[in-house]
């Protein structure tokens, strides 16, 4: 990906009261006003009279490590210890605070946090290094070339002081327009080992503040009764039965009738009068279908001509190629739908200010979607809707819906109210698992075909499930030709060298709401493209690693050279072929997100009495690692997310309802599931990329390899323990 | 009706209704946000507390049944040095990600160490089992646990 952010120029501002130094971006013709103008200047790193340093962080921390990063890279910039830097979240401004891949929407997805905020932080911090500089050379009448800062000490021949001293003078100066960034030999903090989370104590002292800790004065909690099944309408309600539950206020019809709030003095009376809440549903308009019909509509499509020709292949030619080899490796696989379920259900407060404007709290992982929806709800201008960016407990693409759904939620019940208390939405987890966005559930269907050599002659794919693009405002962003890439992402682009390849995608009728989930369509394309490989592997009677490397041998295309490279860590890493005894291996090999990941799974045990996982080996190439313990901590929890859920997850549908209701029938990874995680990061100089879903894709594969490799059994089918998959 | 609370070391009196569960009295009533909702059935650990130096889920804990015992909650467990050995072990090893259920698992992992001063990976697995991690941060638990000891015994 290229980020065009060297075009952007850079901006201070003064504060009226003189002594504050603010660095940002110049919003793309949205401020032309000065500089100094501080009401409409939005910065990226704020340095107070006293020098306190505060970097303005753009993305929202889910736990992958923004709070960290980005601060990291602007105290780099400057010359800083990370001690010396705070951080605070960015207020919504879809102008100045966008994300640079997603264009003027602000937003965290995608993996795109670092790689987007790379050059721009950098920038940032490097403009402030400079004008401090410029501040000093003034102030004690020498060269600015003669003068460094380094640990918040600017430093000239035998002069020195710490930043402080210059914030004001260098708050009148213009800012540069191209700062000189640190050559990476200069880097003491990116790529530092030793540099810790900015959030840790106060994650683990109780400290840390997410949106479900707001505690507004006069606040209400809401829930909302919704529907069993999507789609129902309320049409009346009798609160009789909640009237006897202590705290409990009153109750109304969402005006878009998709449920009813319960209003309450705090959470418990919330969630014991909705209980006793009855609603009068109108359910003519409900979904109906059973998760198995949504499965045979599937499996019908995929082997039905597919609706698109993704990559525009000869179809007849790749079919005979395949009737005429001399193997053929076929299988058809299914993904069930499934929850996000971040540990933080969801929740967000909005109140209302004297002034009349609306202030939402939340764990925004895309700001710029509830305030877009809210204009329109409040009937206000951008300016008079403010968000407060919380700590949000997990997401895994939840707390970001094309629709802004909670948000949106949130908003319905309070401005039915008379907006004089705030109303805080909560969402339990019951409400999460059963009312949620779920990953679509997917088909393929594969055949490859292998000559006397074990050479792939062709190779013929075809995919089925529900689009998560179309219809959102993410359509024209994603879906080209009627083909919704993230349905498909990850096969026909692949780095890998396959010869004659069809892809076929037929789009599923709406079965429920979808979403993005963790990683995207990578989540089942890796699935099936690892594990074919295997088989095609197996079937030619090649080492598994070996026949993947002979399709990434052209080392002159740096997409196959850095793929190849983490399949030789990983496997290198893992011993590869000499697993203990009672062991069996799995490996798979995936790029998603801009960044590439290998992992090798080692079980032990049997499918019948119990697979133990007893060790999995990741290799990654995420460009330059800012912070290696964060990636390693990424691909970590990655890979615990993706095989917890191939394990034993699964979202069914009775008549439209939702089947599962908590934990105890959608049980979570735990800690004994998998025994040890090794990852090794590739030494890299590229920019960085993605580290929140890449560790993903490859986990369930290498599982299923592993399997396959113990008991001869490939599961093609989701989640495991329902398909003949017992775990230790 | 009026119910007195022996919290963190300060009586507490709080207005709830017999059959509440002790998680919303500490989050909703004395406003002690670090002990989390998570399932509210006692399935993920997020809320737990320790009653008379017992982690117990206070989800699934009613108020009616907690007069006479000591409770602690996340925000006062780093005053004993197994907590804070604990709290100082979870930022040595950057155990957390996104950290709602972090206040549970150093609850569960003080409860462990006070019974257990060495506990070998299989006992802190099965000890630790209830408490669920989105995040998947078990092999860092798993560490900071064996790292708290190791700083206990020094």
């Amino acid at each position: 990906m290229t980020l065009n952010t060297s075009r952007r120029e850079f901006l201070k501002g003064a504060a009226a009261t003189g002594a504050v130094l603010l660095v940002g971006a110049r919003p793309d013709g949205a401020l032309a006003a000065a500089p100094s103008d501080t009401t409409q200047f939005n910065p990226f790193v704020k340095i107070d009279a006293d020098g306190t340093v505060t970097a303005i962080v753009k993305h929202f921390e889910k736990g992958q490590g923004p709070a960290t990063g980005l601060p990291t890279l602007i105290a780099e910039e400057i010359g800083l210890t990370m001690d010396q830097i705070e951080y605070e979240f960015a207020p919504s401004n879809p102008q100045v605070y966008n994300n640079l891949l997603f264009g003027p929407f602000q937003g965290t997805g995608g993996s795109t946090a670092m790689a987007n905020s790379w050059m721009q932080y950098r920038q940032a911090g490097a403009a402030a290094r400079e004008m401090l500089i410029n501040a000093a050379a003034q102030s004690w009448g020498v060269d600015a070339s003669g003068i460094t800062i380094e640990e918040g000490i600017v430093k000239a021949g035998d002069k020195s002081a710490p930043i402080a001293e210059f914030v004001a003078a260098a708050s009148q100066l213009e800012a540069p327009v191209e700062p000189r960034l640190k050559d990476p030999s200069e880097f003491r903090l990116i790529g530092n080992e030793t540099v810790r989370r900015k959030d840790s104590a106060i994650k683990g002292n109780g400290q840390a503040m997410y949106a479900m800790d707001v505690h507004l004065p006069n606040q209400m909690v809401a829930m909302i009764k919704r529907p069993e099944s999507k789609g129902g309408i309320a049409n009346g309600f009798d609160d009789s039965a909640s009237k006897e539950v202590k705290g409990y206020i009153s109750a109304a019809i969402l005006p878009n009738q998709a449920g009813v709030a319960v209003y309450a003095e705090n959470t418990w009376a919330a969630i014991q009068a909705r209980d006793a809440l009855e609603v009068e549903w109108d359910t003519s308009g409900s979904e109906t279908r059973d998760s198995d019909q949504i499965k045979a509509e599937i499996m019908a499509a995929l082997d039905a001509e597919a609706a698109y020709n993704v990559n525009k292949a000869d179809v007849a030619a790749v079919s005979a190629a395949i009737d005429g080899a001399d193997k053929v490796v076929e299988k058809t696989f299914y993904f069930p739908l499934l929850a996000h379920a971040p540990m933080e259900p969801l929740n967000c407060t909005i109140e209302q200010t004297a002034e009349g404007d609306i202030v939402l709290h939340d764990g925004a992982q895309s700001p710029t979607g509830p305030h877009m929806a809210f204009q329109q709800i409040f009937q206000l201008p951008p300016e008079k809707i403010h968000i407060k960016t919380m700590l949000a407990g997990g997401s895994f693409g939840r707390r970001a819906t094309p629709d802004a759904d909670y948000q949106v939620e949130a908003a319905l019940a309070f401005v039915v109210t008379d907006r004089t208390r705030p109303v805080k939405l909560v969402w339990t987890r019951e409400d999460d698992i059963r009312s949620g966005y779920y990953r679509p559930a997917f088909g393929h269907k594969v055949r490859v075909g292998l000559d006397g050599n074990g050479e792939i002659v062709g190779w013929r794919h075809q995919v089925a499930g529900q689009s998560i693009m179309k219809g959102t405002a993410f359509e024209s962003f994603a879906v080209h030709d009627g083909v919704d890439h993230s349905s498909i992402e990850g096969i026909a682009d692949s780095p890998y060298q396959i010869p004659g390849m069809s892809l076929g995608l037929t789009d599923t009728p709406k079965a429920t709401s979808v979403l993005w989930w963790r990683s995207v369509g990578h989540t089942h394309t890796a699935y099936v493209m690892e594990t074919m490989m295997d088989l095609a592997a197996n079937a030619a009677g090649r080492d598994p690693v070996e026949f993947r490397l002979a399709h990434l041998a052209d080392a002159s295309d740096p997409d196959q050279k850095r793929k190849a490279n983490v399949l030789k860590l990983a496997a290198e890493k893992a011993g590869w072929g000499n697993a203990p005894v009672g062991r069996s291996q799995g490996i798979a090999v995936h790029k998603s997100f801009g960044s590439y990941a290998a992992e090798v799974v080692e079980v032990s045990g049997d499918p019948e009495t119990g697979i133990k996982i007893e060790k999995v080996t990741c290799a990654v190439d995420c460009g330059i690692a800012v912070n290696p313990d964060i990636v390693r901590a990424q691909m970590e929890g990655g890979i615990g997310y993706g095989i917890g859920h191939v394990m034993r997850d699964q979202i069914t549908l009775t008549g439209g309802t939702v089947d599962q209701f908590n934990f105890p029938d959608y049980e979570p990874l735990r800690i004994g599931d998998i025994a040890a995680i090794d990852v090794h990061i590739v030494p890299s100089a590229e920019a960085p990329t993605g580290v929140g879903e890449p560790g993903t894709p490859p986990s369930a594969p290498a599982l299923a390899n592993a399997i396959n490799a113990m008991s001869g059994d490939l599961v093609a089918e989701l989640p495991m323990a329902e398909n003949g998959v017992s775990f230790a | 009706m009026a119910l007195t609370l022996k919290l963190n070391g300060e009586t507490h009196t709080v207005d709830a209704e017999p059959g509440t569960p002790l998680l919303w009295v500490i989050r909703d009533e004395l406003k002690l946000t670090g002990t989390k909702f998570g399932c509210g059935v006692a399935s993920c650990g997020a809320c737990t507390v320790h009653l008379n130096g017992e982690p117990v889920r206070s989800c699934q804990t009613y108020i009616e049944d907690v007069e006479d015992a000591e409770i602690t909650t996340i925000e006062a467990v780093g005053d004993d040095k197994i907590g804070a050995a604990v709290q100082q072990a979870w930022v040595e090893l950057d155990v957390v990600q996104c950290g709602y259920c972090q206040s549970g698992q150093v609850m569960s992992a003080v409860g462990l160490l006070s019974e257990n001063s060495k506990p070998s990976v299989e006992e802190i697995d099965e000890y630790m089992h209830g408490n669920a991690c989105r995040c998947a941060t078990y092999q860092r638990i798993r560490a900071g646990i064996q790292r708290a000891s190791e700083i206990l015994e020094a």
